[in-house]
């Protein structure tokens, strides 16, 4: 049949090309590769394919089928739900002890074990492995000396986890941390399998997990074919054959191959096409939030915008912003105007407020007049939003915002816009403190936690903080919310700290991201989960 | 001709050496890379410290860049970013971009010549304006808009080829992007075919092989074309190196996993043991292209020998 086509099309195509004519009737040779595998677009992982070391949505995306930790988020609602964890205990929030449900093993038969666990996240700790996720552990006791700042570690494994028995293990916390085992759905946290260690190339080139899917291959760089594990004991079972992962030069191509019937499933639809997408494809394109939002942070080192009075400058600038205009226009209503520093997603339960930043989020040209003049202007009478232009087309956006702010202050040069070639230079000059004035910030949530779109961004010294903001009543009411155990008060207290950002004005958010994706006829119940991640088990073929 | 060539093989030495050290040097200009590599957030430094001294980052310049030649030499290219060696990465790209670079020229062979020799024999005739006419259109069109404009019609519109190469990138399915590509030089060719043709078809040596009676056929073939395609030899031979590594935009629009796309997502993520390693290749394979060629002319024109 394959065969068959391409040597049909190969026959028109030397047609066309000869006779410049064209041949009629040539059918499209169908989408996935079997019945029931559904082929999905993807990008080559930046990273080695290992929990600890994936950061990123494309390798996200296979640990997702190839895993189950201890936790797992519901696609739907994004709850931490036990999965691999009978029960996880604790009595002063910082020493948990955790039970592993029995009858689970690695598809390779292994069983899952305290030990799978404990080891998984030595491995991902420690410092000579090289894990960009290694930070994670970081609550974990003993993690500076597996992981020091500078030098060498002085020890193999983390001093805080203790495997008591097959099933049991412990854990102790540097600090009190109530809602730490909401936090092990993330992928770092999955447990791996004595393979991993034994024959660890082997494993990355066709890794083994605990998760509905098997690798049944894996050609770096172009494919993975993912086949459901029969024996799978979860009760998430896949409800399809298969995944075939199709690495793609680019996503635009991929959105052709979609519209021509040789894709199944693509989960990032190319801005260049949200034009077209409902007219392509109709009801089968689906935009829904991910925990993702967008801010403008600003350079805290930098005494300017360091000095009293310039969080008056600040909120005039987040008044300043026509956001509902630039999503709907720019965007296509991908992104939804942000009205606190959370995600959607988090839902009211979690600490999303859609009233939390109030009048301070809405366009008020007048107002934002105002406001920027009475806190003594723009510092060097221009701001400069600095980006990186090599992807996500933030040249559009950060021209919208900055019209958004001229004609707000009705002044042609009070904003511009301060390209960056790459990305890596871009980060390069946000760690080395060379900002100047306000820069694009991005935060995709690792868990569905307001801490974590709190804690890592605003805290003093924090790993994403970029601006270097600090504020001590935003530590204090930070410490405090970790300590509380009732997982609501929890939550409550972190809203007590955001409105700290919020009178600060600590970042300006400027729209929480949506995911998207278009799939063909050929399947349906498809749905991408709070990470922007199909939800693939799920899927049937029709 | 043997010291000739052993000559010219001498003199490759110096310019490899310049030419990687130049890419070298520039892809090191774009920065340190490994902050690039844990998204919107600062690698925590120890991490970041660690990978900088695997891959060689923390050492001046002209130290990384004699290890890394050194490597070369052992035929280890080192690995990117991903965990991949280099010369897996070729191993997998090189093989696809050569087909499609031969399924251009073979198009730029068959019909730029066929349709430089047609025109060339009929010069001023309606066959040959109406054949310049297309070559000046295909010429001032940029390759990325006949690229996607064949990719919508034929694969979309009327669904006779796949839009997107599988990663098998088989002949068949390397036709059409091997066409655009070839499309611009394709003209060239055809181009300077022409006016290499007409120009000889009124030299003496024509006009006394067609005086001695000798059949058309063998006229053209063997005393007209074998002096008109000196010039033309000479272009196709750099056009492959051209070829191989100006595929960045055809291999993106049609999904093609080969030089071109490494090279893309080596300089995206400022993976210079990528980019480097790919475009020292390339560069070999341009500098023996250009030795095939000048061997060529020999061939062609016995007046001209190499001692």
């Amino acid at each position: 049949m394959r065969g068959a086509t391409h040597a049909k099309w190969a026959a028109c195509a030397m047609a066309v090309v000869l006779a410049a004519t064209a041949c009629g009737g040539g059918g499209n040779g169908g989408g996935g590769g079997g019945s029931g595998v559904i082929s999905s677009s993807w990008g080559d992982p930046q990273n080695p394919l290992e929990p600890a070391n994936t950061n990123e949505v494309q390798g996200g995306k296979v640990l997702d089928m190839l895993f189950r930790g201890l936790k797992r988020y519901d696609p739907r609602t994004g709850e931490a739900e036990n999965w691999l964890a009978e029960k996880i205990d604790t009595t002063d929030s910082q020493n948990f002890t955790v039970t592993v449900k029995d009858g689970w093993t690695f598809s390779n038969g292994e069983k899952v074990t305290a030990r799978s666990f404990v080891d998984a996240w030595n491995y991902g700790a420690h410092l000579k492995n090289n894990q960009r996720n290694a930070y994670f552990f970081n609550y974990i006791e003993g993690y500076d000396e597996v992981h020091p700042e500078k030098g060498e570690a002085t020890a193999d494994t983390l001093s805080g986890l203790k495997v008591k028995d097959e099933r049991t293990f412990t854990v102790k916390l540097t600090q009190k941390f109530s809602t730490w085992p909401e936090t092990l759905g993330y992928n770092a946290f999955a447990p791996l399998p004595r393979a991993f260690f034994d024959d660890h190339d082997a494993w990355l080139s066709k890794p083994v997990g605990n998760g509905p899917y098997t690798v049944e291959s894996y050609t770096k760089g172009s494919m993975m074919s993912l086949r459901t594990w029969d024996q799978y004991p979860g009760e998430d079972k896949a409800r399809n054959d298969g995944v075939d992962l199709k690495v793609y030069t680019d996503n635009t191509i991929a959105y052709t191959d979609l519209t021509a019937g040789n894709l199944d499933l693509l989960d990032d639809v190319p801005a260049s096409q949200l034009r077209n997408v409902q007219a392509d494809l109709g009801d089968r394109y689906i935009n829904t939030p991910a925990g993702i939002i967008q801010t403008l942070a600003f350079p805290y080192y930098d005494k300017r915008w360091n000095a009293d009075g310039m969080e008056k400058v600040r909120k005039g600038l987040s008044m300043a912003i026509n956001r509902q205009q630039i999503t709907d226009t720019i965007f296509q209503r991908t992104r939804t105007p942000a009205k606190d520093w959370t995600s959607p997603v988090l839902k009211e339960e979690g600490g999303f407020d859609d009233g939390l930043c109030g009048e301070a989020c809405e366009f008020d040209a007048a107002e934002a007049k105002k406001l920027v003049d009475e806190g003594g202007g723009i510092p060097g009478g221009t701001l400069r939003i600095t980006f990186n232009a090599d992807t996500g087309s933030h040249r559009e956006w950060v021209d919208a915002v900055c019209n958004s702010i001229n004609n707000a202050l009705d002044n042609d040069r009070a904003c511009t816009g301060n390209p960056v070639g790459t990305f890596a230079d871009f980060r390069n000059e946000i760690t080395d403190r060379k900002m100047t004035g306000p820069f694009r910030a991005g935060w995709q949530m690792d868990y569905p936690l307001i801490q974590n779109f709190l804690q890592p961004l605003y805290y003093t010294n924090a790993s994403s903080n970029d601006g270097k903001w600090s504020n001590e009543e935003f530590d204090r009411l930070v410490d405090e919310a970790n300590a509380e155990t009732d997982p609501a008060r929890a939550a409550g207290k972190f809203k007590d700290a955001e409105e700290v950002v919020r009178d600060e004005m600590a970042a300006i958010p400027l729209w929480y991201q949506n995911g998207s994706a278009g799939y063909s006829d050929r399947i349906s119940n498809v749905a991408l989960n709070p990470f922007s991640v199909p939800v693939y088990h799920e899927i049937t073929v029709d | 001709m043997g010291r000739y060539v052993i000559r010219r093989l001498l003199q490759m030495i110096p310019v490899f050496f310049g030419t990687t050290l130049l890419i070298f040097l520039m892809v090191n200009v774009m920065g340190d890379p490994v902050a690039g590599l844990c998204g919107d957030r600062q690698c925590d430094p120890a991490t970041a410290a660690r990978l900088r001294a695997e891959f060689g980052l923390d050492k001046p310049v002209w130290q990384q860049y004699a290890t890394y030649m050194g490597n070369v030499f052992t035929g280890d290219f080192g690995t990117a970013f991903n965990g991949q060696k280099v010369t897996e990465l070729m191993g997998t790209a090189f093989p696809v971009t050569v087909r499609l670079t031969v399924v251009a020229v073979v198009f730029e062979i068959v019909i730029g010549i066929s349709l430089g020799v047609l025109t060339g024999l009929r010069r001023g005739r309606p066959a040959d304006t109406g054949v310049l006419l297309v070559t000046l259109v295909v010429i001032s069109v940029p390759t990325f808009v006949t690229g996607l404009l064949l990719q919508l019609l034929l694969g979309v519109k009327w669904g006779v080829v796949r839009p997107a190469v599988s990663s098998a990138a088989t002949v068949d399915e390397l036709l059409v992007p091997g066409l655009v590509l070839a499309s611009v030089s394709l003209a060239y060719v055809t181009r300077l075919t022409r006016t290499s043709v007409a120009e000889n078809a009124r030299a003496d040596y024509v006009r006394t092989a067609v005086a001695k009676g000798l059949p058309r056929r063998r006229v053209v073939s063997r005393h007209l074309l074998r002096n008109s395609l000196i010039p033309v030899v000479t272009f196709i031979g750099t056009d492959v190196g051209a070829l191989m590594g100006g595929a960045i935009v055809t291999e993106r629009i049609f999904n093609i996993h080969g030089v071109g796309f490494q090279l893309y997502q080596g300089i995206v993520r400022q993976s210079s043991q990528t980019v480097v390693g790919f475009v020292t290749v390339l560069v070999l394979v341009f500098l023996l292209a250009n030795l095939i060629v000048d061997l060529l002319y020999a061939v062609l024109d016995p007046r001209i020998r190499y001692a």
